[in-house]
């Protein structure tokens, strides 16, 4: 670990988090703005829900929520900041090593004193104090959007906590899946539609798996394996997907370090 | 002590070729030229001593350690100079060489301050605002700021203006006169004749020929005019002559071989004048690849 590359690499990133958690902030903020309206009117609101197509119901987890309580109507809301945090988390997943060899910066940070194992190191540990910085505002923001906006309504702070626990968990997988991914093919021009596909592309297996009620792809996203809704129903994590979760989290850290310690830098050509 | 051994090298990206079972030592203090075309090996060797890519055979030791193995160490004492600079287009010339000196273990405060304003390198601006030439100087700077031992020189004055190459080999030669080591890649073949030593020649990635420029100078043909009356190609009707031209009642051609058979054929005209060169090294290096 360097002290002198996890401060850049922070620094570098610092404007991206800080806008990343001012969007995510302002999907709860403003989202949960509403809650009010739809507690208090909440036969209206079960009606009008039952009138859509049990199939969109079932893509975007309508029937499996209920929005008039409070951890109901976070726990949907939640899942949008979830897609957010995933695009983020697999963006410097995919960026942590490949900018550098993209931009050809990587010349020169791979011709100072440093291991490899140790310029990895520092470079996951700073995007992981990023994506932390996300996680921070994401807690600040929901205690504060609940207690501004919850009115009378009671609510079960333990959902809450679980859901906001999980968060680190969620990042750390689209991190190392993007990380791993970076390294597996050959070059990565551009970040951006990556860390859009991994994001998008579990959110969308989340959906299908809903739709379909097919189990077998809930075992490959992350998205149900911390699925919002259920945890807030539930107040319980489901523990063997977690696990999952995380043990593919590691994996895919253990498979970055052997293939990058070997890897050959590429040069201008 | 050798600085740099490297033995039976070799380098495939997938299958084609980087170099091919390349050998050979630098000793301490030397100014070592490495010269062949682009696209003969010359920063695949560089980079393979700096571990940026591993060996697909062969090893390579520097300071005595293995490349793959002992790299962040070998590295302490290594000043890189990339024939491409490229840095962190945000920062500025200023943070770029704090950033670099940070990851050495000394003071290179004062150092940075001396080469930047041997190079009139401005500080302030951001490496996104620099020319080619300008981002050839930060390069320069951050390559020596830490006091290396070994300096691995890629195509170094692409880009200088004549004024700043000048002040450029000055310091490389105040470096190696402090007993730096450097590794000099170049396809300049005049700019290795001034600095250079030895020099070894690398063609499609393969080593054609080590030697001292002067010995390689030496062992050479050489090139001899003579404008004297009367003389004729057939004058010089001997073995080791070469490409006889007459021009103007001035006869050149190439000679190998021992000089007084040349002088001999000499004794019985009325010379005018007479030149006898040794060969420079782009003449020799051009030998080589024809």
């Amino acid at each position: 670990m360097s002290a002198t590359i996890f401060a850049h690499e922070f620094r570098s990133r610092l404007r991206s988090a800080a806008v990343w958690s001012l969007g995510v902030a302002a999907i709860i903020g403003i989202f949960f703005s509403f809650f009010l309206t739809f507690a208090d009117q909440a036969a209206l609101v079960n009606q009008m829900l039952q009138n859509f197509p049990p199939q969109l119901r079932a893509a975007f987890g309508i029937d499996r929520v209920n929005l008039t309580t409070v951890e109901g109507f976070y726990s949907y809301i939640f899942l949008f900041a979830q897609l957010c945090l995933a695009i983020q988390a697999a963006n410097y997943g995919f960026g942590l090593v490949s900018i550098e060899e993209t931009e050809l910066t990587a010349d020169f940070l791979l011709s100072k004193p440093v291991s490899r194992s140790s310029v990895l190191t520092s470079k996951l540990l700073a995007a992981l104090a990023s994506l932390t910085l996300t996680n921070a505002v994401v807690w600040v923001t929901s205690f504060a959007a609940i207690a501004v906006f919850r009115g009378d309504h009671e609510y079960d702070s333990r959902a809450l906590l679980l859901l906001l626990l999980s968060i680190v968990i969620f990042q750390l997988f689209f991190l190392s899946v993007g990380l791993v991914v970076s390294l597996l093919v050959r070059r990565v021009r551009s970040v951006t539609p990556y860390g859009l596909g991994l994001g998008f592309g579990a959110y969308v297996l989340s959906a299908f798996t809903g739709l379909l009620g097919d189990v077998k792809l809930e075992l490959i996203t992350p998205f149900r394996h911390l699925d919002a809704m259920r945890i807030a129903q539930e107040g319980a994590y489901d523990v063997p997907l977690v696990l999952l979760n995380v043990a593919v989290s590691l994996v895919c850290l253990v498979v970055s370090y052997v293939l990058y310690v070997r890897r050959d830098i590429p040069a201008v050509s | 002590m050798s600085v740099i051994e490297v033995s039976n090298l070799t380098k495939y990206y997938g299958k084609s070729r980087g170099i091919v079972d390349v050998s050979f030592k630098e000793e301490e203090g030397e100014i070592f030229g490495f010269i062949g075309p682009n696209g003969a090996g010359k920063s695949t060797t560089i980079r393979l001593l700096l571990s940026l890519i591993r060996p697909t055979s062969g090893s390579a030791r520097v300071f005595g350690k293995d490349v793959t193995t002992h790299g962040p160490e070998i590295r302490r004492d290594i000043g890189y100079l990339p024939s491409e600079v490229y840095y962190y287009e945000g920062m500025k010339v200023v943070d770029l060489l704090k950033y670099s000196a940070s990851f050495y273990d000394r003071d290179c405060a004062a150092r940075m301050r001396e080469l930047s304003e041997i190079m009139e390198l401005e500080m302030n601006r951001r490496i996104s605002d620099l020319s080619y030439g300008n981002k050839k100087k930060v390069g320069i700077v951050q390559g020596l700021l830490h006091s290396p031992k070994l300096l691995f020189l890629d195509e170094p004055t692409a880009g200088l203006d004549p004024l700043m190459q000048r002040r450029f080999f000055d310091l490389i030669r105040e470096e190696n006169a402090r007993g730096v080591t450097v590794f000099f890649s170049s396809h300049i073949l005049g700019e290795v004749q001034r600095l250079c030593t030895r020099v070894g020649i690398i063609r499609e990635g393969r080593i054609v020929e080590i030697s001292d420029i002067r010995t390689l100078q030496q062992n050479n043909y050489k090139k001899v005019r003579v404008t004297a009356e009367g003389l004729t190609a057939a004058s010089f009707d001997l073995p080791g002559v070469t490409n006889v031209q007459t021009e103007n009642g001035t006869v050149h051609f190439f000679f190998k071989g021992e000089i007084n058979a040349v002088l001999q054929k000499l004794t019985g005209v009325r010379v005018a004048d007479v030149t006898i060169e040794e060969p420079t090294l782009e003449e020799i290096f051009m030998h080589y690849y024809e």
